[in-house]
């Protein structure tokens, strides 16, 4: 599904590099999650590979479904099947969350050659998404994110998300700002769209996010590699003894 | 009470410009409004007319509405519907400022009495209002070119609004002559209790000024919204005097896109208590578009609101302006004064002059004020097309998420879509 390999990227307006050669690649169906102290490039990587602007790559590649994804635009690579769960939804306000949602799945379906969606086949399938993930209407009339809580803004992503049904999703931090039931929610929503057909990239700093969307592979990120890779028990073992151990016996 | 004056001296050059214009001019018999026309070109020799140098012209050059000529305008060639063509309405129609009595409705409607002014009979309501509000908003700042309105307009409708008619009153313009140069003055009287929602659309001469005079009485309501059309090389000046009575309303909303010189001067007087006066305006413009708002807001009365939301899409080198001055006479308390101007500018050569103004003379007032000039959010770029929206068209998103808080000032929802699909045919066009 999402294939990196020796990718290395560089901020672009100052000389500084932070991913130094990442391979990493997630499995159609699998649920791949990167751990890693501040500062060791797992929010980098997700920019990278969703096409924000201030990132040079250097070196290496990056493809979905055996696609070159690093030189197409941020919406080729949306129309692709690539999604990124932002760690800070950003708010737009003026924009209906609805003309917005209405505007991205039609825009995807165009980008495909697929016939756009009508505005009462959209009502439909947002409402029995949004009950899903327990945004009622008003959020759903609100300018996006505007005044929207952290756990608010964390549901519309995955809203987002379920509307979009994008082939590969990479999540990151998204339980960032989540008190239990609002992660709970968020990942049930997530687990919600796990599908032979779809591969996920959890990003996260604890393991707690991972007690509920359960992980094939945890892959431990240190200053701009993937340091160490194993299963679900990895993450066990950075909840209970830090990252200091696995630096150490890395380096 | 010291108001900080504005200058404007009436130096020989002016004087000699003034005359020049006046001499070209030929005033129409008016009947019951002659006096008032006869005291407002007094008015314009005693002011003279706008120059370069008058500071309240300081960011727009007043010569294309002063100069005897008025420079010639091409006529906007388009196949998009004219606003407003959905909406069941009164129409009255002028063209290059002459009725056109078969294009028009008959001006009949209930809850309201509507005449022209060119054919308005000899003792009539308006003998009250033609010229007096004007006259008014003369203090502390001068308008000439709209005692210059008083004094020749050859026509203009008269509105007085005894009840709440069922349909909005539509006044359209169109704009047939390449060398057009129109005067109309309106006057809007709006009784206790009624309530009637104006619109003006098109572009209506190569050169425009128009007057509107407003008295909302008290408990009484009015709403205007207005599109200015979109002729590339007319000029506008326009003026909106309203006054407000206890408990009233007052909302105006104007679209602008193109135009080479439009200036719209609007200046509301709150007098009763309670009373709530909004005025918004969104203008959209590239390349030699210069578009100016100027707004004089006077609170002289106890727990008023006033609001300001003017935002700016400028583009290619586009000009925008804003003086906008909120005023609070003494012992107008627990006044509540909102002002904002904002430009989005689409690129480098474009440039935002924004002039906003508090003078409070009481001391229970809330009264605030922003001005911003900025780009696109890059941010909120990325988040659109993240999720599969093209550049462009995230861009018009972003562009129409700009203006809304403006828009967002028309009650009626119907015409907020029909002004936000006239700016995404304006943005797409541009997008080729």
């Amino acid at each position: 599904m999402l294939e990196i390999k020796n990718l290395h990227v560089k901020l672009e307006e100052e000389d500084k590099v932070i991913l130094k050669g990442v391979d990493l690649t997630v499995e159609s169906g699998k649920v791949h999650a990167i751990m890693g102290p501040n500062g060791s490039g797992k929010s980098t990587l997700s920019y990278v590979l969703s096409g924000k602007d201030g990132y040079e790559v250097t070196d290496g590649e990056a493809s979905l479904l055996g696609e070159d994804i690093l030189e197409m635009e941020p919406e080729e690579r949306a129309a692709a099947g690539l999604f990124l769960a932002f760690q800070y939804p950003v708010e737009i306000p003026g924009v209906g969350n609805m003309t917005f949602l209405r505007t991205a799945v039609n825009a995807q379906r165009k980008a495909r050659g697929q016939e756009e969606m009508n505005a009462t086949e959209f009502l439909k399938e947002v409402r029995a998404r949004a009950k899903d993930l327990k945004i009622d209407a008003d959020m759903l009339k609100r300018p996006v994110n505007v005044g929207f809580s952290g756990g608010e803004k964390k549901r519309n992503e995955i809203l987002q998300m379920a509307m979009l049904e994008p082939k590969m999703c990479i999540l990151d931090e998204t339980d960032s700002g989540l008190d239990v039931d609002a992660m709970k929610l968020v990942a049930e929503g997530v687990n919600a769209l796990r599908d032979e057909g779809r591969g996920f990239l959890v990003i996260t700093h604890y393991q707690r996010l991972l007690d509920h969307i359960k992980p094939d592979v945890v892959h431990i990120m240190a200053n701009g590699r993937i340091v160490k890779t194993g299963g679900p028990e990895l993450a066990l073992e950075v909840e209970n003894n830090g990252y200091a151990d696995i630096l150490a016996e890395v380096a | 009470m010291a108001l900080a004056p504005v200058t404007a001296i009436l130096t020989p050059r002016k004087q000699e410009a003034t005359e020049a214009r006046l001499a070209a001019m030929t005033m129409p018999a008016g009947g019951w409004s002659d006096a008032a026309r006869q005291d407002a070109v007094a008015r314009v020799r005693a002011m003279g007319l706008p120059g370069a140098r008058d500071e309240y012209w300081k960011y727009t050059k007043p010569e294309g509405f002063v100069d005897v000529q008025a420079q010639a305008a091409a006529v906007f060639q388009s196949d998009e519907a004219p606003m407003f063509d959905e909406l069941d309405r009164l129409k009255i129609v002028f063209v290059d400022g002459v009725f056109d009595a078969d294009a028009s409705d008959d001006l009949a409607l209930e809850g309201v009495s509507i005449d022209r002014l060119a054919e308005a009979a000899d003792i009539h309501w308006a003998k009250d209002l033609y010229g007096v509000l004007e006259e008014r908003g003369q203090d502390p700042v001068q308008r000439p070119l709209a005692s210059l309105n008083t004094a020749y307009a050859t026509d203009g409708i008269l509105i007085h609004v005894t009840g709440k008619p069922s349909k909005p009153i539509n006044l359209i313009y169109r704009h047939a002559s390449e060398q057009s140069d129109a005067i109309l003055h309106h006057v809007i009287k709006v009784d206790a209790g009624a309530e009637a929602t104006i619109l003006e659309n098109g572009p209506a001469a190569s050169r425009f000024n128009k007057c509107m005079e407003v008295d909302v009485a008290d408990t009484g309501r009015l709403h205007h919204v207005r599109a200015q059309g979109r002729d590339h090389e007319r000029r506008a000046i326009t003026h909106i005097f309203a006054r407000l009575g206890t408990e009233s309303t007052f909302k105006s909303f104007t679209l602008t896109v193109n135009g080479v010189m439009t200036r719209n001067e609007c200046v509301l007087e709150l007098t009763g208590d309670d009373a709530e006066a909004h005025v918004a305006g969104a203008c959209m413009g590239d390349g030699n578009f210069h578009h100016d708002d100027t707004v004089f807001v006077t609170h002289d009365a106890v727990n008023c609101e006033s609001r300001q939301v003017f935002k700016k899409v400028l583009r290619n080198g586009a000009t925008g302006v804003f003086q906008g001055k909120i005023l609070v006479k003494e012992g107008a308390q627990k006044t509540d004064g909102y002002q904002i101007s904002q430009s989005l500018l689409l690129d480098d050569d474009s440039q935002f002059l924004a002039k906003p103004e508090l003078e409070i003379y009481a001391d229970d007032v809330a009264c605030s004020h922003g001005s911003t000039s900025g780009a696109i959010d890059e941010d909120g770029l990325f988040y659109l097309r993240a999720r599969g929206v093209p550049r462009g068209m995230a861009e018009d998103l972003m562009t129409i998420a700009f203006i809304a808080e403006a828009v967002q000032e028309i009650e009626n929802e119907d015409i907020q879509e029909q002004i936000n699909n006239r700016v995404a045919g304006w943005l797409e066009r541009r997008r080729g």
